[in-house]
């Protein structure tokens, strides 16, 4: 059997039904082997598209998201994808074509040292040199990037390695000796941890994205019910506990709710699980969580102890410890709401006095966080939400309530601008049925919004409601607090009209610019089932709050 | 509990790792992404042809040493990590040293390498190359008593370590 083909079949024994990607000269062998249509390959028109389609599907999905690409400017294209899922820890396989053995080094036609670009970029990388180690590789890739902490792997395949013909046998499993996840954590350690929330008085749950990696969301509830603990969730947590129930905060950190981050100042004790105390949740360290112990759950040994000190690490898979942590509470037998009584009143006095607010004038302009709350009404709350990078996306974490794990798909670590629209195509493939809406920002939708082509060549109704403020409004925002209004570079005067755009494409456009005109547009769009492009025209000068400045802290937070 | 201790220590890690192209990138490209310092670092087969060892010296904070040791476990290609600065240990570093030889430092020469167990592998007219194996304090000394005689060269293998007694990685 030729490479390409064993590479075809591998994929087949892994499960993997659609491939992300873009042709090229080294990739060729592989693509032809697809020709016969055993896997769906969706063509992308970038390669950045193909690696955030694939984001998309695994966020939406759990299951590896698969890139093919070919060498060289295909393999850089996908650099930045791959950053932000090893950023995100999400699972991806992404397969890059490199130039044929003979030739690496000789700085041939698109030849790229992607191994060695893309090092500190992915979980683990591969170059296949011999045909006879390509089954064995993509059984690895796929084992590391969704075992453990999940992450990006690359496997790059040189053009003669495609050609060149070898048995296929599929191992039955991988045997790596430098790599075991610790799974199961540490039952003392749990026991302990499960005495310090017995003895805690003021604890708070900040759970992040490694709840929803682990399909841990129903032991996160059961721990913040049994136990009467206020839950707050990271940007990447969202969904992980259900945004509308009565021990929810509301997201923590730099644009989270005051109750959130009231609570964490005033916890004596702060369970951190499957949550990295990234800078935008902490601030500035010397003045977070002061009065507080940590408890810390996480499978990434590294992330524990990196930026806070933490009183009791737990190293595990977060599911697994938190049901082992259930067990040893319910044996406790403890009055739980009546201790907490107090705690969860001063809670709820924070979430009544501090709610998220705004005020929509019937005929004003229109203000992004009421087209936030208006999308969530018109979909229910049911809908699959990605969100680009800026304004929108925190008003969208924070106005559209998600009660599912893998309901919010955002670019949290890296940032990246131009992640939704892709990763909405991704989830879309993976679930034909869902609504999907990136929430995008202008300034965001125009990095991506090539893909537009990929929607509507493969039918996938995906909706795109461009928040559109004419600028790069986080970046203007902070211009506007810090930089004495002097707005460099962030305004975006010229603009396509998106409608025209979406219509040029293929996609359906709408617009509006009025509050009563909002959810005629949304209904509209949701109901057409064909991908549209929403131009929302926006206040420009409206900002995100609260807001706490980068490392800052509590004491610093903005209200209005 | 972990203490975090803010004093900057010198701490010697052996690592293990699969004898694989590229891994030593991995591992350098990872201290300089993490902004983490390599003091030294010395790499070789061992006797098992499929593992290399790498005996890095690294300074920072408990808590970069901490994260030094933590994100080379991460690395699939690392077999196995040991701080071998928590134990007993014994380290070593070869230095081969090419020093001028007037007639009048000649004797000198010799009778350092004779007092720090040195041996002179080459000689010419003009230069002696001195070969020393010791500690790191030993091969600072012999590099200091040779500096007034005028060093014209020198090269280090970096430290190599390995705990004492029964104990194996």
């Amino acid at each position: 059997m030729k490479g390409a083909d064993i590479l075809v079949e591998s994929l087949l024994k892994e499960g993997v039904e659609t491939i992300f990607g873009h042709p090229g000269g080294a990739i060729l062998p592989i693509n032809d082997a697809l020709y016969s249509g055993k896997i769906r390959h969706i063509l992308t028109r970038h390669e950045q598209g193909a690696v955030h389609m694939a984001e998309g599907f695994a966020r939406a999905t759990g299951r590896p998201g698969v890139v093919l690409v070919t060498s060289g400017p295909g393999g850089t294209n996908v650099v930045t994808g791959l950053t932000n899922a090893l950023m995100d820890s999400t699972p991806i396989v992404v397969i890059t074509g490199q130039v044929p053995t003979a030739v690496i080094g000789n700085d041939a036609f698109q030849e790229a040292d992607i191994v060695g670009i893309t090092r500190s970029c992915t979980k683990h990388n591969y170059l296949v040199r011999d045909v006879k180690d390509l089954a064995r590789t993509i059984k690895e890739a796929f084992y590391i990037a969704s075992t453990g902490r999940p992450g990006p792997v690359l496997v790059d395949i040189p053009k003669d390695v495609s050609t060149a013909s070898y048995e296929f046998a599929y191992p039955e499993s991988v045997n790596l000796r430098g790599y075991k996840p610790t799974i199961a954590g540490h039952a003392g350690q749990i026991r302990r941890a499960a005495e310090m929330i017995a003895a805690a008085q003021r604890p708070v749950l900040y759970a992040g994205g490694g709840v929803i990696h682990s399909g841990a969301a129903a032991e996160l509830r059961q721990l913040g019910e049994l136990t009467a603990t206020p839950v707050t969730n990271t940007l990447m947590g969202l969904g992980g506990f259900p945004g509308v129930h009565e021990l929810w905060l509301g997201m923590l950190g730099m644009h989270g709710t005051v109750a959130a981050n009231t609570a964490m100042d005033a916890a004596d004790l702060v369970i951190a699980i499957g949550a990295r105390f990234d800078d935008r949740v902490t601030g500035n360290l010397e003045e977070f969580c002061v009065g507080a112990k940590f408890i810390h759950i996480d499978i990434d040994p590294s992330s524990i102890g990196k930026n806070v000190r933490v009183d009791l690490p737990i190293v595990g898979d977060v599911k697994h410890c938190l049901r082992r942590l259930l067990e040893e509470l319910r044996a406790m037998d403890k009055d739980w709401q009546g201790e907490h009584q107090a705690w969860l009143a001063q809670v709820e006095e924070w979430k009544t006095k501090y709610p998220l607010q705004y005020t929509q004038e019937p005929d004003g302009e229109l203000l992004p966080q009421f087209v936030c709350t208006q999308i969530y009404e018109a979909t229910h709350g049911n809908a699959i939400i990605t969100t680009e990078v800026g304004q929108h996306q925190m008003w969208a974490a924070q106005f559209y309530h998600c009660t599912q794990p893998r309901q919010f798909v955002t670019s949290g670590g890296l940032g990246t601008m131009g992640f939704g629209f892709p990763a909405a195509i991704g989830a879309q493939v993976a679930l034909p049925d869902a609504v999907v809406i990136d929430i995008a920002g202008d300034g965001s939708f125009q990095m991506t919004l090539q893909e537009l082509a990929t929607a509507v060549q493969y039918d996938l109704p995906v909706i795109v409601a461009i928040l559109n403020n004419h600028s790069l409004g986080m970046v203007r925002q902070w211009q506007q607090f810090f930089y004495d209004g002097r707005y460099a570079d962030t305004s975006l005067e010229v603009s396509p009209d998106y409608v025209k755009l979406a219509e040029a494409y293929g996609a359906v456009g709408l617009r509006a610019t009025r509050a009563h005109e909002v959810r005629p547009v949304l209904e509209e769009a949701i109901r057409v089932r064909r991908p549209v492009v929403i131009d929302f025209v926006v206040k420009m000068m409206e900002n995100v709050f609260p807001m706490i400045p980068s490392g800052g802290s509590i004491k610093d937070m903005l209200l209005a | 509990m972990l203490s975090y201790n803010d004093a900057v220590r010198r701490h010697t890690f052996a690592v293990l790792v699969e004898n694989k192209f590229g891994v030593l990138g991995r591992i350098t490209g990872l201290f300089s992404a993490r902004g983490f310092n390599i003091e030294s670092l010395s790499v070789a087969e061992t006797e098992d042809p499929t593992v290399s060892r790498i005996t890095l010296v690294t300074e920072g904070d408990a808590k970069v040493l901490e994260q030094v040791h933590k994100q080379l476990n991460k690395l699939i290609d690392v077999i196995k990590v040991t701080d071998l600065s928590e134990e007993s240990h014994v380290d070593r570093e070869l230095v081969l040293i090419k020093v001028n030889t007037e007639a009048e430092t000649r004797a000198e020469v010799l009778r350092i390498a004779d007092i720090f167990r040195g041996k002179i592998v080459d000689v010419t007219p003009k230069t002696y190359i001195l070969e020393v194996t010791g500690d790191e304090g030993k091969i600072q000394a012999v590099i200091d008593l040779l500096k007034p005689l005028g060093i014209k060269e020198l090269v280090r293998t970096g430290k190599i370590a390995i705990a004492r007694g029964q104990r194996m990685l």
